[in-house]
């Protein structure tokens, strides 16, 4: 099964070697389509569903070149492949937990991938490492026209794509880049910084972990409106005010350091520590501890540790991803265990 | 009196006035409300929409056209208003012709806008009473299985496969297609895992 391919491998987005890659973990852009012929998601029956999604995986392995990209049936996938491929974040957690026939259009690069039937029929999505939002909007926009040579979306004069819910019609695109901000947290500007974002049109968001406990240092910048402007002015927005929080959280780290290096340092070398020695340790506490490192690292506090290597950590610590690495099903206690010895053997040099 | 989510005393007793049926009270703990005014101030998508259109619809109409509007009903999906603001998602792409005057304040609302200003499709899709046809039909299919008057559900599936294909015959054949691997990339595939 090719979705075994996956597993060892580390999502594109992750690599850590993107524009401001310190900084910014990874930028991508969605855009919601539906088929003019049929109600939007929620209002269909599971024969529509299942007419929906046979009808779309059709057309996506009818594109010859697209022989690297895997069509799943949702529905039939076993909960640990779900929860791999929500926290390898190549669909969603709605889609995850969503009824009736559902799928997935996969690129094995992950760079993209095509959600059917989630909230709208259509949700193609494209990553890329760092920031990157322009080289984004170029590859969805030559897929999506792709895609649209081959399905009749429903599309309305006046007001553009017409979605399940009024707040993504017009484009149906949001942008989306996700930022690692420890130094701004430690200094309690981020708020500050955040509400003099908001005028200008802009979402921020945290991001949550496992059992969605607040996984700290971590947010997400978005484009909050999809109507009455193209998509190269809202890609620009979200591209023109992301280099500013950037700004703010580089010179916090800098303060961090002219101010308190020698806590600092010991704060990141603590939570290095105890990722290295740990002998069972929580999806929460890891998350918390890399974050920390993940900031060490930047600032050569820390060494001989790749930026590549923290970011998968993020990922494959999760539970689906050690389950899937280990190729069993773990209990709570053993994911632990198991966590605890995939971090000694990534990160303790041999 | 105890707090609506856990056995511990409600100290907090908070009323919503954006509810367009009336106020509603919430009796909360300390740490319920907490995470109640957290959730509000963060806005969920769907409930700061449904919350945002119940504010709009209070102020500029009046209980009786309320309820007269709320029992409109898309005569394609079959969704009504009161649905739809009970959801915060429509039924189907007709809805935004269906029902355009009453989303205009609340698309302005949100977007600050009216009209799309970005992509166009490449081509017009057909014909619009075509789809919304479809829709139609769909819906009635969907009723037909469930009163297991399958003669009827076939004669429905036989209309809709019959337009399927006239939809099919409108697409173009087949243009030049990008392959994955012509995507841009910054690196070989593979360069990531080392």
């Amino acid at each position: 099964m090719k979705l075994e391919e996956l597993t060892e491998k580390c999502g594109e987005w992750l690599r850590g070697s993107g524009p401001q890659s310190d900084i910014v973990i990874s930028s991508r852009i969605r855009l919601a389509r539906n088929l003019a012929a049929f109600p939007f998601v929620r209002r269909t029956g599971d024969e529509e569903r299942a007419s929906i999604s046979k009808l779309v995986r059709k057309k996506i392995e009818a594109v010859e070149q697209w022989e690297n990209v895997l069509y799943l049936e949702v529905d039939r996938l076993d909960e640990v492949d779900r929860q791999f491929l929500v926290e390898r974040q190549l669909m969603s957690r709605e889609l995850a937990d969503g009824d009736g026939a559902r799928g997935v259009a996969i690129d094995l690069n992950e760079q993209f991938s095509v959600m059917v039937n989630e909230e709208d029929h259509l949700r193609i999505q494209v990553m890329r490492s760092g920031l990157d939002v322009q080289s984004a909007w170029d590859t969805i926009n030559q897929i999506d026209d792709l895609l649209e040579k081959k399905l009749t979306y429903a599309f309305h004069d006046t007001l553009g794509y017409l979605t399940a819910c009024p707040t993504n019609v017009g484009t149906g695109l949001r942008v989306s880049v996700m930022l690692h901000l420890p130094a701004l947290v430690i200094t309690r500007e981020i708020e500050k910084v955040f509400r003099s974002l908001q005028k200008i049109n802009v979402a921020v968001r945290g991001l949550y972990g496992e059992g969605s406990q607040f996984m700290g240092d971590f947010y997400q910048v978005s484009n909050q409106i999809t109507l009455g402007r193209t998509e190269q002015e809202l890609v620009s927005s979200v591209n023109e005010v992301v280099p500013r929080i950037i700004e703010y959280e580089r010179r916090a780290r800098e303060f961090l350091l002219n101010e308190s290096e020698q806590d600092l340092h010991d704060d990141v070398s603590r939570a290095f520590g105890i990722l290295c020695t740990a002998k069972k340790i929580s999806s929460e506490e890891t998350l918390h501890y890399l974050s920390k490192v993940r900031m060490g690292v930047n600032l050569g506090l820390i060494k001989n540790v790749d930026m590549g290597t923290i970011n998968k950590l993020f990922v494959h610590t999760q539970p689906a991803h050690l389950q899937k690495l280990r190729g069993q099903q773990l209990s709570v206690t053993d994911r632990n265990i198991e966590r605890a010895t995939y971090l000694q053997q990534h990160l303790v040099p041999k | 009196m105890k707090c609506q989510h856990c056995e511990k005393p409600a100290t907090f007793h908070i009323t919503e006035l954006t509810d367009p049926s009336g106020p509603v009270i919430v009796h909360l703990c300390e740490e319920h409300a907490r995470v109640y005014l957290s959730q509000d101030n963060a806005g969920s998508p769907t409930n700061a929409l449904a919350g945002m259109l119940a504010k709009q619809l209070k102020l500029e109409q009046t209980a009786e056209s309320l309820a007269k509007l709320d029992k409109k009903t898309c005569p394609h999906c079959g969704i009504s208003f009161a649905e739809f603001r009970q959801a915060g998602r429509l039924g189907c792409p007709y809805d935004y012709v269906f029902f355009q005057s009453d989303l205009e304040p609340l698309l302005l609302n949100i977007h600050g806008a009216k009209l799309h200003r970005g992509k166009q499709p490449s081509r017009k899709s057909g014909s619009p009473d075509r789809q919304h046809q479809m829709i139609q039909l769909r819906r009635e299919m969907q009723a037909s299985i469930q009163k297991e008057d399958y003669e009827q559900a076939g004669k429905l599936r036989d209309s809709i496969k019959k337009l399927e294909q006239e939809n099919e015959a409108e697409l173009p054949v087949d243009a030049p297609q990008i392959a994955s691997q012509d995507l841009p990339q910054d690196s070989p595939p593979g360069a990531e895992s080392a």
